[in-house]
């Protein structure tokens, strides 16, 4: 369990704190979504959880243990983080030799080493790129070598910083499977995002931050339909939710913010109208 | 104050510390940019990066020690090593990108090699943010930047380095692709909208420079300076 306790955190020589206040649970296995502006405290917010800030004021505990008892090696055996821009932590000759940077790190020995970088290059679809340069993979790829190099020792807990961007439709998609598929092997998964449309598809937890503190902390369905708090947070709905803002179904609007549930709710109604009226109008 | 005459001023300082291996000399240097450092508001900064130099002065004194310097020589190289960084200090710390980029422009240096010298400039704050998120990044792979005998410490920047390295270069190359596409270098003469003049207090730095490195040429060829004697040193080993 990942819980922030009266958080306040503010950066070496600056004047006023970037969080303040911060109270937050995530309990195993939960799925939550961090949003809010630029500049809300966000990524303050997450390099906390494994141990990169520590809290001035307050206290961020992981499964029981304060962050300020632990060296983040430590903490980043049980809370993997995955920054927003993978050329940040490439390095290596190769792709293989990049995944087993971290596990050799932490210890592992040759022979796990070796068998779970094979069954992350697998899973993530990277097998082919095994000895090629990371710095050939184009934009999209290297964010998934990064991602691998995460998961590839297996943490307790995952975070992803802005783990949409630079990314196609497909690898979105792909990447929401992915997530499925971890949070069902009982992942804890924290993402940063700004993207509503993927948190649309996804529908997780999502935690509103604005200028450092949390206003709002429920349902994607609930937050991304209030245009209150997403005007707070400099967000607006996602598509589909506007559409069926703009669409009222018997005098009432609905709380639908994702392609799927949309279209389970619409094509029976549209199907009904044209057989009714006969044609399109 | 115009960058021309602060320049002019540094090279003064920074000539008069490489002539003199005197450690009253160069403790007279070093205090001589005081008044100008209290004058310009800066002294915080400059005690901060005279505090961030603090490591490397230290290596150059015992470096020079340990390898056979006699011990007031080892004192006098690390006196004029933080005298010349504090006079470079406080140049920089007193003159924005676009003033040194300006002085440049205006003493005919070419315009490409004054841009490319502004933009490094510039770019230091940004290099420095992406050194933190890399070093960030890395020990979130369980990284221990101080672990290991002195030979893993220094391995262990190798994944600090690359990743910053072919960072600079992308950017570099995007920030290149991004200036052709508007246009840079279309004009052979540029015309700039703001011109430097140079000013009393200019004039009078400029003066008061020629003037102390004749000075410091008289006093280093006819003026026997005190001698501070400490008969220790280690025998040498090259």
């Amino acid at each position: 369990m990942i819980s922030v306790n009266n958080t306040s955190f503010r950066y070496i020589g600056a004047s006023s704190d970037v969080l303040t206040n911060v109270n937050l649970q995530i309990k195993d296995g939960e799925f939550v979504a961090i949003m809010g502006e630029n500049g809300s405290g966000k990524t303050t917010l997450v390099k906390m959880f494994n141990g990169l800030l520590k809290p001035r004021v307050g206290s961020v505990m992981i499964d029981g243990t304060d962050t300020r008892e632990k060296s983040v090696a430590q903490l980043s055996r049980d809370v993997g983080l995955i920054f927003q821009n993978p050329d940040h932590q490439l390095f290596a000759e190769t792709v293989s030799e990049e995944l087993s940077f971290s596990l050799r790190n932490f210890g592992f020995n040759e022979e796990v080493v070796k068998r779970r970088v094979t069954n992350i290059l697998t899973a993530l679809d990277l097998e082919k790129y095994v000895d090629s340069s990371p710095f050939v993979l184009s934009g999209g790829e290297r964010k998934r070598v990064a991602l691998a190099a995460i998961l590839v020792w297996d943490p307790k807990h995952i975070i992803m910083d802005e783990p949409t961007i630079g990314q196609d439709y497909l690898q979105k998609d792909r990447l929401r499977n992915f997530i499925v598929q971890l949070i069902s092997q009982g992942k804890t998964i924290v993402i940063v995002t700004h993207d509503v449309e993927f948190v649309a598809e996804c529908k997780p937890r999502v935690v509103l931050l604005s200028k450092g503190t949390v206003i709002a902390d429920d349902a994607a369905t609930k937050i991304l339909t209030n245009d209150e708090l997403l005007a707070q947070a400099s967000l607006v709905r996602p598509q589909i939710a506007e559409l069926m803002h703009q669409l009222p179904i018997s005098g009432k609007t609905l709380d639908i913010i994702d392609a799927y549930a949309a279209r389970e709710f619409l094509v029976p109604k549209l199907r009904e109208a044209v057989q009714t009226s006969g044609h399109w109008r | 104050m115009d960058p021309r005459a602060k320049f002019i001023l540094t090279i003064g300082i920074f000539t008069t510390a490489l002539m003199f291996t005197n450690v009253f000399a160069l403790i007279t240097i070093f205090l001589f940019q005081i008044p100008l450092i209290l004058m310009a508001k800066t002294s915080r900064k400059w005690l901060r990066s005279m505090r961030g130099g603090l490591f490397l002065g230290v290596f150059i004194f015992i470096m020079n020690f340990i390898f056979g310097t006699a011990l007031v020589l080892s004192i006098a190289f690390t006196l004029r090593f933080f005298t010349i960084m504090s006079a470079f200090s406080f140049f920089f710390m007193t003159t924005s990108a676009d003033d040194l980029g300006l002085a440049l422009e205006q003493i005919h240096v070419p315009y490409s090699i004054s841009f490319t010298f502004t933009t490094a400039v510039r770019l230091v704050p940004t290099m420095a943010v992406d050194a933190q998120t890399v070093v960030d990044a890395q020990r979130s792979r369980g990284l221990e930047l101080d672990k290991g005998n002195f030979m893993k410490r220094v391995r262990n920047y190798i994944p600090i380095l690359i990743p910053l390295i072919i960072s600079a270069i992308r950017r570099s190359v995007e920030l290149a692709e991004a200036l052709e596409s508007r246009a840079f270098g279309a004009t052979d003469h540029r015309t700039a909208i703001v011109t430097l003049k140079l000013h009393f207090a200019d004039y009078l730095a400029i003066i008061g420079t020629i003037l102390g490195l004749a000075v410091a040429i008289y006093v280093y060829f006819r003026v026997p300076l005190p001698i501070l004697v400490i008969p220790i040193q280690l025998p040498k080993i090259f």
